[in-house]
């Protein structure tokens, strides 16, 4: 009974309360998001625009910039239909070691990137376990493209399947169980029914998957060999520039990805502003 | 999804193949992190005297990085053809994995370092602390920054250098070279992990009085920063660093590019290739290019690694592996 009469005096402090929340929130924001984004731009154009377009037009960021894409190309596809598959398997079946699979599918993002990286030096390196079988065969796989897919699928692992979890659980398998009961095939099953459910979802877990897969740096530096020109994805061209005092172009080719990095907040942003009932209405454990 | 997998690799890996053969000849050059001007000059000249020689398109490709880590990569399988890192000691590690010749440095002239680079110091616009020597260093007050020679190659030149002025002081010991670094190191408030991690923390962030830098990267710094924040201030006495140079021979041999290979690590000893060492702020071995560029390099007196020292594994044993004497000295503490 007393509740209702105390919450009166109470709403002042509480107002109080929310406005110094907000204002410590958009302080962090500025100082820890918004300042280093603008440092990016601002040093990227310090000596003015002819040299930050001199900058992306060299042929080593153009080089950097097409691995990126192609890896990119490579590992987000690969991981779009693992993670439909693994939150497939993980919503529609009931099977032994399902609570280990999930705790895979997390691995990579409790494993340190470098750590990840290693790995594949060990597995596939010329003193790893299959690097001599490897070398005897002609293969590359660390010090070449492979490697950099490879890395970079490891660390992007998740983001779809952890996106799609949540969401098809919570909206069971009752829709596909009739259309089923009504005769549909497999794929008709997949393509009518599940898609159209999740696809805004599976777009959002693309767009991380994206994000992360262009912008990873720790695991794709270890598998690299920075070779210029030939392995050096547009994070580590960053670094290396960096290191050799070229700050203007260091910062050119971080400004696009910092690009990349608002195209895909903007894209978030619309998503979730005109689907977001799609995307996490059900989802507790989602983004 | 494994079908899949296997077919994109080896649409990648086929990929990779046409780009490789593109050139006539390729090589990789492995090398560390602030080399980048220097090779892209060296490659162009070579690339045009090897065709104007022998008609073949000749295309280096660098790899750059820290100089411990780039040898690491060349035993897991980076292929370099050649290798040109800041110590001896990053070479000997591949060498030790039977990869080249474990007397790799007697095979080229200078211990097979075709230019050299010396340590100094790096200080604020117009010297406001008064900085000429290394005695000034541990003056109350200094703040110096160096990095962490445990694991920083360059940085173990620094160290060094340090170490051989307090020896070749009058009266100079082992116990007072101890002493005199014990004190400096007390002087330094962050050790970075790497050369440019130190420099970027003097520069960028303002940290400190003097940092200990090579030669080379003081004067690379101070030309991409504007040159009117910065001097540089070279001590009475310093080391002679050496960067050296190698053919990796068994990558050589099963690239069949031991010929080009050697060409291009002798071509660094060529009067061209001393000059555009000049020019990118390496001491040339050669006198006549020096002579030339005197006014960049000032006179000092200086001393060899093999002269106060003797060889890098005797170095590393004696200085910085673990409970010897760098964390005997206990810098931090």
């Amino acid at each position: 009974m007393s509740a209702p009469l105390r919450s009166r005096p109470v709403a002042w402090p509480r107002r109080v309360v929310h406005a110094v929340l907000i204002l410590l929130a958009l302080v962090f924001l500025t100082l820890f998001l918004l300042l280093p984004l603008a440092t990016v731009f601002v040093e990227a154009l310090r000596q003015g625009l002819g040299p930050y377009l001199e900058a992306i037009k060299e042929p080593e960021a153009l080089s950097a910039i097409r691995l990126t894409l192609l890896v990119a190309v490579i590992a987000v596809p690969m991981n779009l239909v693992f993670g439909i598959a693994a939150a497939w398997a993980m919503t529609r079946f009931e099977f032994r070691g399902k609570a280990l699979l999930g705790a895979f599918i997390d691995l990579p993002f409790s494993v340190s990137p470098v750590v990840s990286g290693l790995v594949y030096v060990l597995l596939f390196g010329a003193r790893g376990w299959f690097g001599p079988w490897l070398d005897s065969h002609g293969i590359k796989i660390i010090f070449a493209v492979p490697g950099l897919v490879l890395a970079t699928m490891f660390v992007t692992l998740p983001f779809v399947a952890r996106e799609l979890i949540p969401l098809m659980q919570a909206q069971g398998s009752e829709e596909e169980e009739a259309a089923r009961v009504l005769g549909a095939s497999g794929w008709q099953l997949f393509f009518r029914v599940t898609l159209p459910n999740i696809r805004w979802a599976l777009l959002y877990g693309v767009l991380l998957c994206n994000a992360r897969a262009m912008g990873e740096f720790g695991a794709v530096s270890v598998v690299s060999g920075h070779i210029r020109g030939l392995t050096t994805t547009m994070p580590l061209e960053v670094e290396m520039r960096y290191n050799e005092y070229e700050y203007v172009g260091a910062f050119a080719v971080a400004s696009l990805l910092a690009l990349l990095a608002l195209v895909t907040l903007a894209v978030k942003t619309l998503l979730e502003w005109r689907y977001g009932d799609e995307i996490a209405a059900h989802a507790p454990g989602g983004h | 999804m494994k079908k899949s997998m296997l077919v994109w690799f080896a649409a990648a890996s086929m990929l990779w193949s046409v780009i490789v053969s593109a050139a006539d000849v390729s090589l990789l050059n492995v090398s560390y992190d602030p080399t980048r001007e220097l090779y892209r000059q060296v490659n162009a000249a070579f690339a045009a005297q090897w065709k104007a020689q022998h008609g073949d398109s000749v295309n280096v490709r660098m790899s750059h990085g820290g100089s411990g880590k780039q040898a690491r990569s060349v035993v897991e399988g980076l292929p370099a053809d050649v290798v040109t890192l800041a110590l001896a000691y990053d070479i000997d590690a591949i060498a030790d994995r039977g990869l080249l010749a474990k007397d790799w440095q007697k095979k080229l002239p200078n211990n097979a370092t075709p230019y050299t680079s010396t340590i100094v110091f790096l200080v604020r616009k117009g010297n406001p602390k008064g900085i000429k020597d290394w005695a000034d260093l541990v003056r109350p007050g200094i703040q110096v920054v160096t990095p962490n020679p445990k694991s920083s190659g360059g940085a173990r030149w620094n160290f060094l250098a340090a170490w051989g002025y307090a020896l070749k002081q009058p009266g100079g010991s082992e116990a007072t070279a101890r002493a005199y670094v014990k004190e400096l190191y007390k002087h330094v408030p962050v050790l970075d992990t790497g050369a440019r991690g130190a420099t970027n923390t003097f520069v960028q962030r303002g940290v400190g009085d003097v940092l200990i830098a090579w030669e080379n990267e003081a004067l690379l710094a101070k030309r991409q920063l504007g040159g009117d924040t910065f001097e540089i201030v070279v001590p009475s006495i310093t080391i002679v660093a050496e960067p050296p140079v190698a053919v990796v021979d068994s990558n050589v041999d099963k690239h069949g590019t031991r010929a080009v290979a050697q060409a291009y690590v002798e071509f660094l000893y060529s009067p061209q290739g001393q000059e555009i060492a000049a020019k990118n702020f390496y001491r040339p071995r050669s006198a006549d290019v020096a002579a030339r560029y005197a006014s960049q390099f000032p006179a000092t007196h200086t001393f060899t690694l093999g002269e106060l020292f003797g060889d890098w594994r005797q170095v590393q044993a004696k200085f910085f592996n673990d409970g010897a004497i760098f964390d005997q000295l206990g810098p931090g503490s």
